[in-house]
């Protein structure tokens, strides 16, 4: 066991041969920002009065949802055999929607703690992650953590690891974040077995940009790993990509507070300053260089994440749209991944479509607008991105079922994943039917363990990106895991369901749907509009309809009566009254043709059981 | 527990209205209502500003109230004349309750003869009182008519006993036709109140209470859907799921079978719940509500309106006593009514009338909308062009969902 280093290595004076760079990476929830709080204790960067549970997990909407969103790098001293070090941790993300996160991350590090909760196994984005370290060549060292916890099974899941990975499950530690046993022993094996940065101090500087935050105080925070050369404070740096050049204002390290140093070197991670305003000036994946001695060759980066589900956001108050489009603004200064433009609907007025990574992204960057920018707003029922060729071949892409065409259409290709699912072997036979109901075509079935299986499909995104997680885990009481990553197309026959209101269509409901799904989707949407319109003057047909095809009907009936029977002298000013509300209350009503259908209608007709989706996955 | 009163301006303790109430008054009738706020037991249903015997503690408050209303009626003058209205004889004085017949004839002869002392009276005038049909006797009616009144309505209500049951009414259904030629004998006019859609009534058990009402020829019939108000006993028993809910389409269906059976047999409608024999016996107290005439109303809990002024008794009848008795008038709360906002309950009333509201007082949009009203069947449209908005038997079903439609938004 060693103390806690007392001289720490100085940033901008430290060979590379003391640095070791790594990230914790593992399935959600096993317990990486918890083993990370120890690590911040351990080697003394936080005091424990000032500890907290998940540390680095420092929005709110983090901690209140007890998940990590965006990766964390911290700068930490550790000592071994009388030497310091300087060791970069990066707490990672777990979930799905986030895994361009960690592969961000991975780049800046030459090894990764791949950790593994003792009572639950290797999981689906355990396989994920671990699959993207290595493709990253990092040096991957195994751990189960949580095994304080009476349901841990070490021997198990070490032996399951070992055979994963390859090695003696002996070398699997075991550590507990918790209560902190074995998180010293892992810290000497990470400066013992992760192998130092190698980069050449004298070739001119190269940084990777694995990071960009915007900070309303400090403007444009980039997070850099440098590679070759050394960066300085106050000299002009330029972004290879763009050519762009700005004066670095500060340049430090993480630690876990930002640090100014007097500058990065070789194997360094750190943060850069320079007074812009718009993390596209600084883009993730592009690498800094020195203006006066610029590199010749860029790092290879990586390429954007792409949206994968697209959903429509209105203000409930239409005059609250331009507050809607500069808060997406501000938050895209912060999310690369965040894309969207202005739309409209008949039935809701002005908004956006907005592309998200998943349901997770679109409820939190749904649930940032509306706290941080006090707004109040509907979103239309998500749906994925379909390329439509008409018989001319000419080519549309539909990221609103309201596009969708509606003339000759020959193809329509839906994005397609692939998926892998880990659970018990008692539930293969629900997975399947599961996954042959969903359009799922299987890949391949292999075994990890006696009674551990892995399941690989190929599935339409569509299928599994709303309540299909929902659905695994309940088919095998929780034991399921799930991860997917995008892989090509397919043409598939593909229908877009209108709904209509007296005859007149509300883009708002328009689905697309596999064929054999319409009719359930217009027999749900139209019997839930049954129930959520209030009766008008006159009966309201409500349908649903492939085209000029009717599929689905129901039919409000007529307000036959509404009319106070007496109204006597005194009750004239209360009458009066009881009026001016109801007309307050009719401007908060959507008008579709002539039926008024109050706001709430809409947001309940539109909030699916899957946009009501557990953040958790 | 009696309903609660609007929320409004403070009154004047001197009770003098501001300048507008004198305005054209010159023109306008002029009529008083007088409150009766007892009864001998109460409605589950009704939310009026009435209490028992037990309720006050006693019937001490009933023997004075007769005084007590006329002082209000002297205080009532002096306001008027010192807020420079002119003199205007009574067209019509309605005595409502509350149970006004629960009090000695001669308490509502003597409250009557201090009015017409006081403001004089037209000739023909109306002068009608409320009664509960087992509140009169043959006696009691005569002592009224010799007194001026000239028309008195019965709250029937039902003639189904397990209805009136739920109504908690004390009355027994074999009462009504006596009381009926009671009041024809002693020369007065006779208007029968019915309630329909009350929890538990079949459609038949209306019609019967129809045929029955009708077979007594009376001279005027209202028929109201019975109004679940919040608060009282009957709102807390369906809550509690006791009592059947009361039914939107139910009371639609009923309000059809009433308007075919009541016009059947010659009465006409003339407001949305009421039907007279012929237009002259139609309620001109009420009528006068709903055309914005001037009225002022003695007792607790009483509303009276005055060129566009309207303001309200305190509720309670000791409050109410200890004001008049120190000199103080007995107004809760008052507001004075803007021209949008006259224009605004002018078209809200008289929409519902069979007489019906000119189109011209309606804003350009309220105009356009009326269209759309003809469109749906809720006006007739032989009337609309000649510039009056009279409602069909769907729109007075709809009356309110009209109304919002004409006004400016
Ligand atoms: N008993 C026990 N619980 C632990 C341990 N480590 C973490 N936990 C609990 O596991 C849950 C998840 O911990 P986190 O540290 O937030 O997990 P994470 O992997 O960072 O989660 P994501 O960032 O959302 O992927 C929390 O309730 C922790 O308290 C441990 O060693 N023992
Ligand atoms: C002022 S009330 C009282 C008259 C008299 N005390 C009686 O009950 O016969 C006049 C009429 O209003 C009607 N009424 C009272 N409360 C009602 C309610 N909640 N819903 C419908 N009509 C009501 C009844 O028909 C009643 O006869
Ligand atoms: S008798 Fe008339 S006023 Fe009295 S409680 Fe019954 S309905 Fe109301
Ligand atoms: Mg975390």
């Amino acid at each position: 066991m060693s103390p806690m280093a007392r001289t720490a290595p100085v940033p901008a004076a430290t060979d590379p041969a003391i640095i070791r760079n790594f990230c914790i990476i593992a399935h959600i929830d096993h317990g990486k920002s918890t083993l990370a709080d120890r690590m911040l204790q351990f080697t003394g960067v936080v005091q424990s009065r000032d500890m907290k549970a998940q540390y680095l997990d420092r929005m709110d909407i983090e901690r209140e949802r007890g998940i990590t969103i965006k990766s964390q790098a911290v700068r930490m001293p550790w000592e071994l055999g009388g030497v310091n070090y300087a060791l970069n941790m990066i707490d990672t993300p777990g979930h799905v929607d986030f895994t361009y996160e960690v592969s961000r991350s991975l780049a800046a590090c030459e090894g990764a703690v791949l950790l593994v909760d003792a009572a639950q196994g290797i999981e689906a984005q355990t396989l994920a992650n671990l699959y993207l370290a290595m493709e990253n060549d990092l040096t991957i060292i195994p751990v189960l953590n949580k095994i304080d916890l009476p349901a841990a099974q070490p021997e198990k899941y070490a032996a399951e690891l070992a055979s994963l990975i390859g090695g003696d499950p002996e070398d699997v530690l075991l550590v507990s974040g918790k209560t902190g046993v074995g998180v010293e022993a892992l810290l000497d094996k990470i400066v013992r077995d992760l192998p130092a940065p190698v980069g050449d101090p004298d070739a001119p500087a190269r940084a990777m940009i694995f990071d960009s935050v915007y900070d309303t105080y400090r403007g444009v925070v980039t997070y850099v790993r440098v590679v070759d050369g050394m960066l300085h404070p106050r000299e002009r740096i330029q972004m290879m990509s763009t050519k762009a050049s700005h004066e670095l204002l500060e340049i430090g390290v993480s630690s876990p507070e930002p640090t100014p140093s007097k500058g990065l070197g070789v194997g360094e991670v750190g943060y850069l300053i320079t007074g812009v305003k718009d993390v596209r000036q600084s883009k993730v994946g592009d690498t800094v260089t020195n203006l006066a001695k610029p590199a010749s060759e860029s790092l290879s980066g990586y390429a954007d994440p792409k949206p994968m589900v697209f959903s429509g956001l209105y203000p409930l108050d239409g005059t609250d749209y331009p507050v809607l489009r500069d808060a997406l603004d501000k938050l895209k200064l912060n999310d690369a991944a965040l894309i969207y433009e202005p739309e409209t609907s008949a039935a809701l007025g002005f908004g956006f479509r907005v592309g998200f990574l998943g349901l997770l992204h679109l409820e939190i960057v749904r649930e940032r607008l509306e706290r941080e920018f006090n707004l109040d707003l509907i979103s239309t029922a998500p749906n994925v991105v379909y390329e439509v060729t008409l018989e001319d071949k000419n080519v549309i892409t539909v990221t609103n079922p309201s596009e969708f065409p509606s003339g000759k259409i020959n193809e329509v290709r839906e994005p397609m994943v692939a998926a892998t699912i880990l659970a018990p072997n008692e539930f293969v036979g629900a997975i399947m039917e599961l996954c042959q109901g969903r359009r799922g075509v299987m890949r391949g079935m292999d075994y990890l363990s006696e009674d551990r299986v892995e399941l690989r499909y190929w599935m339409p995104l569509a299928e599994i990106v709303f309540d299909f997680f929902d659905l695994l885990k309940s088919k095998t009481r929780g034991y399921a895991s799930l991860d997917w990553k995008a892989d090509g197309e397919q043409v598939a026959d593909l229908v877009k369901v209108d709904i209509l209101l007296q005859g007149e269509q509300v883009d708002a409901f328009s689905a697309i749907t596999h064929k054999d799904k319409a009719y359930a989707y217009g027999v749900m949407m139209t019997g839930k509009l049954r129930e959520l319109i209030p009766r008008q003057q006159f009966e309201v047909p409500i349908q649903a309809a492939i085209g000029s095809r009717i599929i689905a009907r129901e039919s409000i009936r007529a307000i036959r009566k509404d009319v106070l029977a007496k109204c006597y002298g005194g009750d004239i000013s209360r009458k009066r009254k009881l009026l001016e509300k109801q007309k307050e209350g009719k401007k908060r009503m959507k008008m579709v043709g002539r039926v008024e259908v109050p706001q709430e209608a809409f947001i309940a007709a539109l909030t699916t059981d899957e946009s009501k989706d557990k953040a958790k996955k | 527990m009696p309903s609660v009163l609007p929320l409004g301006d403070p009154a004047p303790s001197d009770g003098l209205l501001p300048q507008q109430a004198a305005d054209g008054a010159a023109a306008r009738a002029f009529g008083l209502y007088v409150h009766i706020p007892f009864c001998a037991v109460r409605c589950g249903y009704c939310d009026f500003n009435t209490y028992t015997a037990t309720e006050l503690g006693g019937g001490a408050s009933q023997d004075a109230y007769a005084s007590t209303a006329i002082s209000e009626v002297d205080f009532a003058a002096r306001v008027l004349d010192r807020s420079g209205l002119p003199a205007r004889k009574l067209s019509t004085v309605f005595f409502g309750g509350g149970t006004p017949t629960l009090l000695p004839a001669e308490d509502l002869a003597r409250i009557l003869r201090a009015a017409i002392d006081t403001w004089g009276i037209e000739p023909g005038a109306e002068v009608t009182t409320e009664a509960n049909p087992d509140s009169v006797t043959p006696e009691s009616l005569q002592l009224l008519a010799d007194a001026g009144f000239t028309r008195v309505s019965f709250g029937m209500q039902s003639a189904v006993p397990h209805v009136l049951k739920v109504l908690d009414r004390t009355h027994t259904p074999s009462r009504v036709p006596l009381v009926v030629q009671w009041a024809r004998d002693a020369g007065l006019a006779v208007s029968l109140d019915l309630i329909y859609g009350t929890p538990g009534e079949s459609l038949e058990d209306w019609r019967f209470s129809l045929e029955t009402a009708l077979s007594y020829q009376p001279d005027h019939i209202s028929a109201y859907a019975l109004i679940i108000e919040d608060g009282t006993k009957l709102a807390a028993q369906i809550r509690r799921g006791e009592v059947p809910e009361i039914d939107d389409d139910d009371h639609a269906d009923k309000y059809e079978l009433a308007d075919r059976m009541i016009s059947d047999a010659g009465l006409h409608w003339y407001e949305v719940s009421n039907w007279s024999a012929t237009p002259e016996q139609a309620c001109r107290h009420n009528l006068a509500y709903w055309r914005g005439d001037d009225w002022w109303g003695i007792g607790p809990g009483a509303h009276s309106h005055v060129g566009g002024v309207r303001w309200w008794n305190v509720k309670h009848p000791t409050a109410y006593a200890g004001r008049l008795g120190s000199g103080v008038s007995p107004a809760a709360g008052r507001e004075t009514l803007g021209p949008e906002t006259r224009g605004v309950e002018k078209v809200m009333l008289e929409a519902r009338l069979f007489s019906g509201l000119e189109t011209a007082a309606l804003s350009p949009a309220g105009r356009k909308a009326v269209a759309g009203l003809i469109a749906d069947g809720l006006v007739v449209p032989e009337d609309a062009f000649r510039g009056r908005l009279v409602l069909t038997l769907k729109g007075r079903l709809l009356a309110d969902a009209v109304v919002r439609r004409i006004l400016p938004d």
